[in-house]
This record gives structure tokens, C-alpha cells and sequence, in this order.
């Protein structure tokens, strides 16, 4: 006890979360490199990424991965800015609607994958609407590799439903901390609405994009249920290969490799933001 | 003024049905009868609603332990995160000392790990360590991940607590553990609450690391992904369904938080 109360209260404090961060952060990243570039008999290798690489998949999932990315992000943000200003109005039922807008934040990748199923399967929804009017007389296969725009189609729809919200609740939080100063003094100035949101409202927010384009993009790269729910392995992508290879084919250091891969996309992806939308200080709007 | 009205109502309303159209559409399908599910032509509202889905789901082999074990995970993640994480978010709202920004820094580039970059090392050393495919393993996990959201959001939500009364009650008598006990606890409460039904579902979703670090004892989104290729429509929709059900109630519980989470999570 006499020690304990010798160590300063916030180290005291720290130290849990600390302990724990190193144990489940930073052991692990030294483990998977370790697989990773290591042979079984723990010698220095390159041999699993040459198998990753060499794999008939890994062409594909590199190229899925980066394409889903250019689908789903920018639809994301478009749609989630529109559905933050609608609630940003303050009219009556504004909140009503920030409920009902957050539900999807609660629903797991695989539970939307399910979802989305339900309409695309081949007596779903979809096909059950188009036979309704009279568009079609036999069930259409949209899930198939013979359609992999559907397949792609279904994958983007799914995301964009499942995750606008959290891009959403980002933004509403960003457009809350700006002054209404300023939106003030552009209405007074006799700005149009468009005006106002292009050159006073875009410009304050872009510290909140960015952070919204960052966790966006690093949870994009992980989309691994409604892969597996809507194309199996017809639409690989990293992260579902990186599960195969550790669950199918029994091999970690492959899924390791699959693993260091996404890790370094995503480190990519978030300098590539940081450098790109770099922010003054005094863009950050808050009075 | 009356067509911007008008116009912003029909903004709104198109966006709510966009969200809502799906949930309705996956509780049509989870209580369709299996025959009209596999039926065509299939009619877009079904004929009969039934509960024999639902009922084929929770009896089949697995569901219901695993429904069990998702519940223990989420409660035991809840209990780590929280305990190991909110002294650290206390001592960052409350204290000045060195390495403070370097901290911060350090708990905001944890969110660049992804899943399996964790999941899969962690399977290995599981593996040595005897608690692979246990519930504790894969709490552990969960609440690692669960882990810079609560710190983060436990420092601002006893940054809005005022340290005057902290104060207050000490030159009243209170020790310090006593003036947090008695002060600052309760008055931070809800918003503890608030944060620790949001890990709850954060675990009750995981899916690949679940699917990772279980073998026999799976949760229930490991159940269900693990057996997509042998399970029927009606076992899908069913699965999809049950799953979603105490999400939409929690996040109904938590709405009035969400913005003061996500808001401080993520912009800094």
C-alpha cells in the first residue's frame, strides 16, 4: 500500500489502460509480423507474401478492395452531409429524425449483409417487385460470378445503408460546433443557401471530414459480412481472404500477410487524407 | 417559405423511409412461412405471417447456447472496458502531466489496426495460452477493441463534470476517492451507462474476430457466418432478424447520447 501511494495518482491511473494497450495492440502487431516473415522453423522469409501473391485471389481482392472503396465512400459522404444539414434545420421533428436516421449504428455488417439478401436473393424482394410489374416473367440471379456488377451493386447498397449514419453523426456533431456567427453574417450579407453551405459551412467542416473520411475508410477496408453473406468468395477482398486463409486453408502466416497488407493501406489511406485536406487553425471554426 | 418547409419534410421523410424500408422488409421475411419464401411467384407482402422461422432458428443446433455465450461476451466486455478504460479517461480529463498529447495520440492510432491484424496473432497466442475458443479470450479481444472509445469518451464525459464540486466535497471532508464516489459517479452515471450499452453492441456485433478466436463455443454472429453455406433462407432471415433486435433497443436507450459519443470519439 506505502508503494502504491508513492506512484504519482495519474500513472496509477494510466497504467491499466496501458498494460492492456501494449498487451493486445502491440504484442500482437509483433506476433503477426513475426508470422508473417517467418518460416514455421522461425527463419526470416518472404515465402508467405510470394504465396499470397502468386494466390488466384489476390489480384482480385486487391482490386475489389480498392474499388468497393471508391464506390461506397464518396456516395457516403454526399448522402450523410445531405442527412446532417436536414437535421441540422432545428425544425419541429429534427430530432425525430436524427433517431430514426441513427438506427443502422447499431446493426452489424453481417446482420445488414442478411438484410440486403433478402432483396437480392433470387426470390427476393427485387425480382418480386419486377415480376409485380410486369417487368419480368422468370426470376432474375443478380448473386452469381456470371453478375458481378450485381454482386458489386448489392455490396455498395449494403454499405452505404449500414454505414452513412456514423459519417453522418460526425458531420452533425462538426455543423453543431460552428458558430452561428458565422452562418449569420453569410445571411446577411444576402448569400444563398447554396452560397452559405459552399463557402462557409464546407470550409468550417473539413477537420470533421477528414476525421470521417479516415475512420470511414479504415472500417471500409475491414468490410468482411456482407462479403460473405451476398458472393462467398466469388468478390474476394482482403479481409475475407485473410479470414480463409486462417480458417479454410489453416494457414496464419498467409492470413498474417493478408492482415500487414490491410494494416498498410490503411495507414496509406489516412497520410494520403491528412496531407490532402490539411486544415489551418483557423478552419477549425469554434468560437 | 411554405415550399422550403415542404421541401425540407420530403427531404427528411425520403431519407427515414430509405433507412426504415429494410429493417420492415427483414422482419417481412423473418416471418414468412418457409414454403412462400422459396415459392414464385413470390408475393411482395406475404400471404400468411408466421412464426415458424423464428421458431426453426432458435431450435436449431447452436443457437441458443451461442445466443447465450454473445450475451456473456458482450457483459464481460462491458466489464473490462470499462473498469481498465474509465481511469484512464478520468486522468485525462482531470490531471495535466507529461506525456499527455502522446497518449492521447497513441490511443487515436490504435483505430489503424484493423480486426485481423489483432484477431489472427491473438488466435495463435490463444492457442499456447489454453484460452482460445473461451469466452474470457474472446472478451479480452473485444473490449481491446472497445478500448479507445471508452477512454476517449469516459475523458470528456468527467471533463463536463465540474471539478469545483470534486473540490467542494473534499474541503467538506471527503477524501478524494470519497469526493468521486459521492460526486462525481453519480453525476457522470448515465453517460457511463450510455457508453457501456454502446460496447455491449459493439461485442454483440463482432463478427471476425469471433470467427477467429471460437472453434466449438461460437458466438452468434460466428454461428451464423460460420454456417452461411449449409443454412437455409428462412434460417438467414430469421438469424438477421434476432440479431438486429437488441440493437434497435439499445439504440433506442442510447439515443439521446449519440451525438456526445460520436462527437467526441472521433472529432477529437
Amino acid at each position: 500500500m506505502s508503494l502504491l501511494r508513492r506512484i504519482p495518482l495519474p500513472i496509477l491511473l494510466l497504467s491499466p489502460t496501458l498494460i492492456f494497450l501494449t498487451l493486445f495492440f502491440v504484442i500482437p502487431l509483433v506476433q503477426v509480423s513475426g508470422l508473417a516473415f517467418q518460416s514455421p522453423d522461425s527463419v526470416f522469409t518472404l515465402s508467405n507474401f510470394d504465396r499470397m501473391v502468386s494466390d488466384i485471389y489476390f489480384d482480385g481482392a486487391l482490386r475489389n478492395t480498392i474499388i468497393l472503396l471508391i464506390l461506397i465512400i464518396p456516395v457516403q459522404l454526399v448522402l450523410a452531409f445531405a442527412a446532417a444539414l436536414i437535421v441540422n434545420q432545428r425544425r419541429r421533428g429534427s430530432t425525430f429524425f436524427l433517431y430514426i436516421y441513427a438506427i443502422p449504428l447499431g446493426i452489424s455488417d453481417l446482420a445488414a449483409g442478411l438484410i440486403w439478401l433478402s432483396i437480392f436473393t433470387e426470390r427476393g424482394y427485387l425480382n418480386s417487385i419486377l415480376h409485380n410489374l410486369g417487368i419480368l416473367e422468370r426470376p432474375l440471379i443478380f448473386l452469381s460470378s456470371m453478375t458481378p456488377k450485381w454482386m458489386v451493386a448489392a455490396i455498395v447498397l449494403t454499405e452505404v445503408w449500414r454505414a452513412t449514419p456514423l459519417v453522418m453523426v460526425i458531420l452533425l456533431s462538426g455543423l453543431q460546433m460552428i458558430a452561428k456567427d458565422y452562418t449569420e453574417a453569410a445571411e446577411t450579407f444576402g448569400c444563398t443557401w447554396w452560397q452559405k453551405v459552399r463557402y462557409v459551412i464546407l470550409p468550417l467542416l473539413k477537420p470533421s471530414i477528414q476525421s470521417a473520411l479516415i475512420m470511414r475508410t479504415m472500417l471500409a477496408f475491414q468490410m468482411f459480412g456482407p462479403i460473405l453473406v451476398l458472393a462467398g468468395r466469388q468478390l474476394p477482398v482482403f479481409a475475407s481472404e485473410s479470414y480463409y486463409w486462417y480458417t479454410t486453408v489453416r494457414n496464419p502466416r498467409v492470413a498474417a500477410a493478408y492482415a500487414l497488407m490491410l494494416m498498410a493501406l490503411s495507414v496509406v489511406a489516412t497520410f494520403l487524407y491528412l496531407l490532402l485536406l490539411r486544415t489551418k487553425d483557423e478552419q477549425v471554426g469554434v468560437m | 417559405m411554405r415550399w422550403k418547409k415542404a421541401l425540407f419534410y420530403a427531404a427528411a421523410a425520403v431519407f427515414a423511409v430509405w433507412t426504415v424500408m429494410p429493417i420492415v422488409l427483414i422482419a417481412m421475411a423473418a416471418l414468412t412461412p418457409r414454403q412462400e419464401l422459396y415459392s414464385w411467384p413470390r408475393q411482395f407482402i406475404p400471404e400468411n405471417f408466421s412464426l415458424e422461422s423464428f421458431r426453426f432458428f432458435a431450435n436449431s443446433h447452436g443457437v441458443l447456447a451461442a445466443t447465450f455465450r454473445s450475451i456473456a461476451v458482450a457483459l464481460a466486455t462491458v466489464l473490462i472496458a470499462l473498469l481498465v478504460g474509465a481511469p484512464a479517461g478520468y486522468a485525462l480529463a482531470r490531471f495535466r502531466f507529461r506525456g499527455k498529447e502522446a497518449f492521447r495520440i497513441g490511443i487515436l492510432m490504435t483505430r489503424m489496426f484493423p480486426t485481423s491484424l489483432l484477431a489472427i496473432p491473438l488466435a495463435v497466442i490463444y492457442l499456447k495460452t489454453n484460452i482460445y475458443d473461451t469466452i474470457g479470450g474472446l472478451a479480452l479481444m473485444h473490449a481491446a477493441l472497445a478500448m479507445p472509445f471508452v477512454v476517449l469518451v469516459t475523458s470528456s464525459l468527467f471533463l463536463k463534470v465540474p471539478y469545483d464540486l470534486e473540490e467542494a466535497a473534499m474541503t467538506l471532508g471527503c477524501s478524494r476517492i470519497g469526493a468521486f464516489v459521492r460526486v462525481s459517479l453519480p453525476l457522470a452515471l448515465p453517460s457511463l451507462v450510455a457508453a457501456g450499452i454502446y460496447t455491449f453492441v459493439l461485442s454483440w456485433n463482432e463478427v471476425f474476430a469471433s470467427a477467429v478466436l471460437t472453434v466449438h463455443n461460437r458466438t452468434l454472429p460466428a454461428h451464423i457466418i460460420s454456417t452461411l453455406n449449409v443454412s437455409p433462407l428462412n434460417f438467414k432471415f430469421a438469424g438477421g432478424f434476432f440479431m438486429i433486435i437488441p440493437a434497435l433497443i439499445f439504440i433506442f436507450l442510447v439515443r439521446r447520447y449519440l451525438l456526445s459519443m460520436w462527437g467526441v470519439a472521433i472529432n477529437k
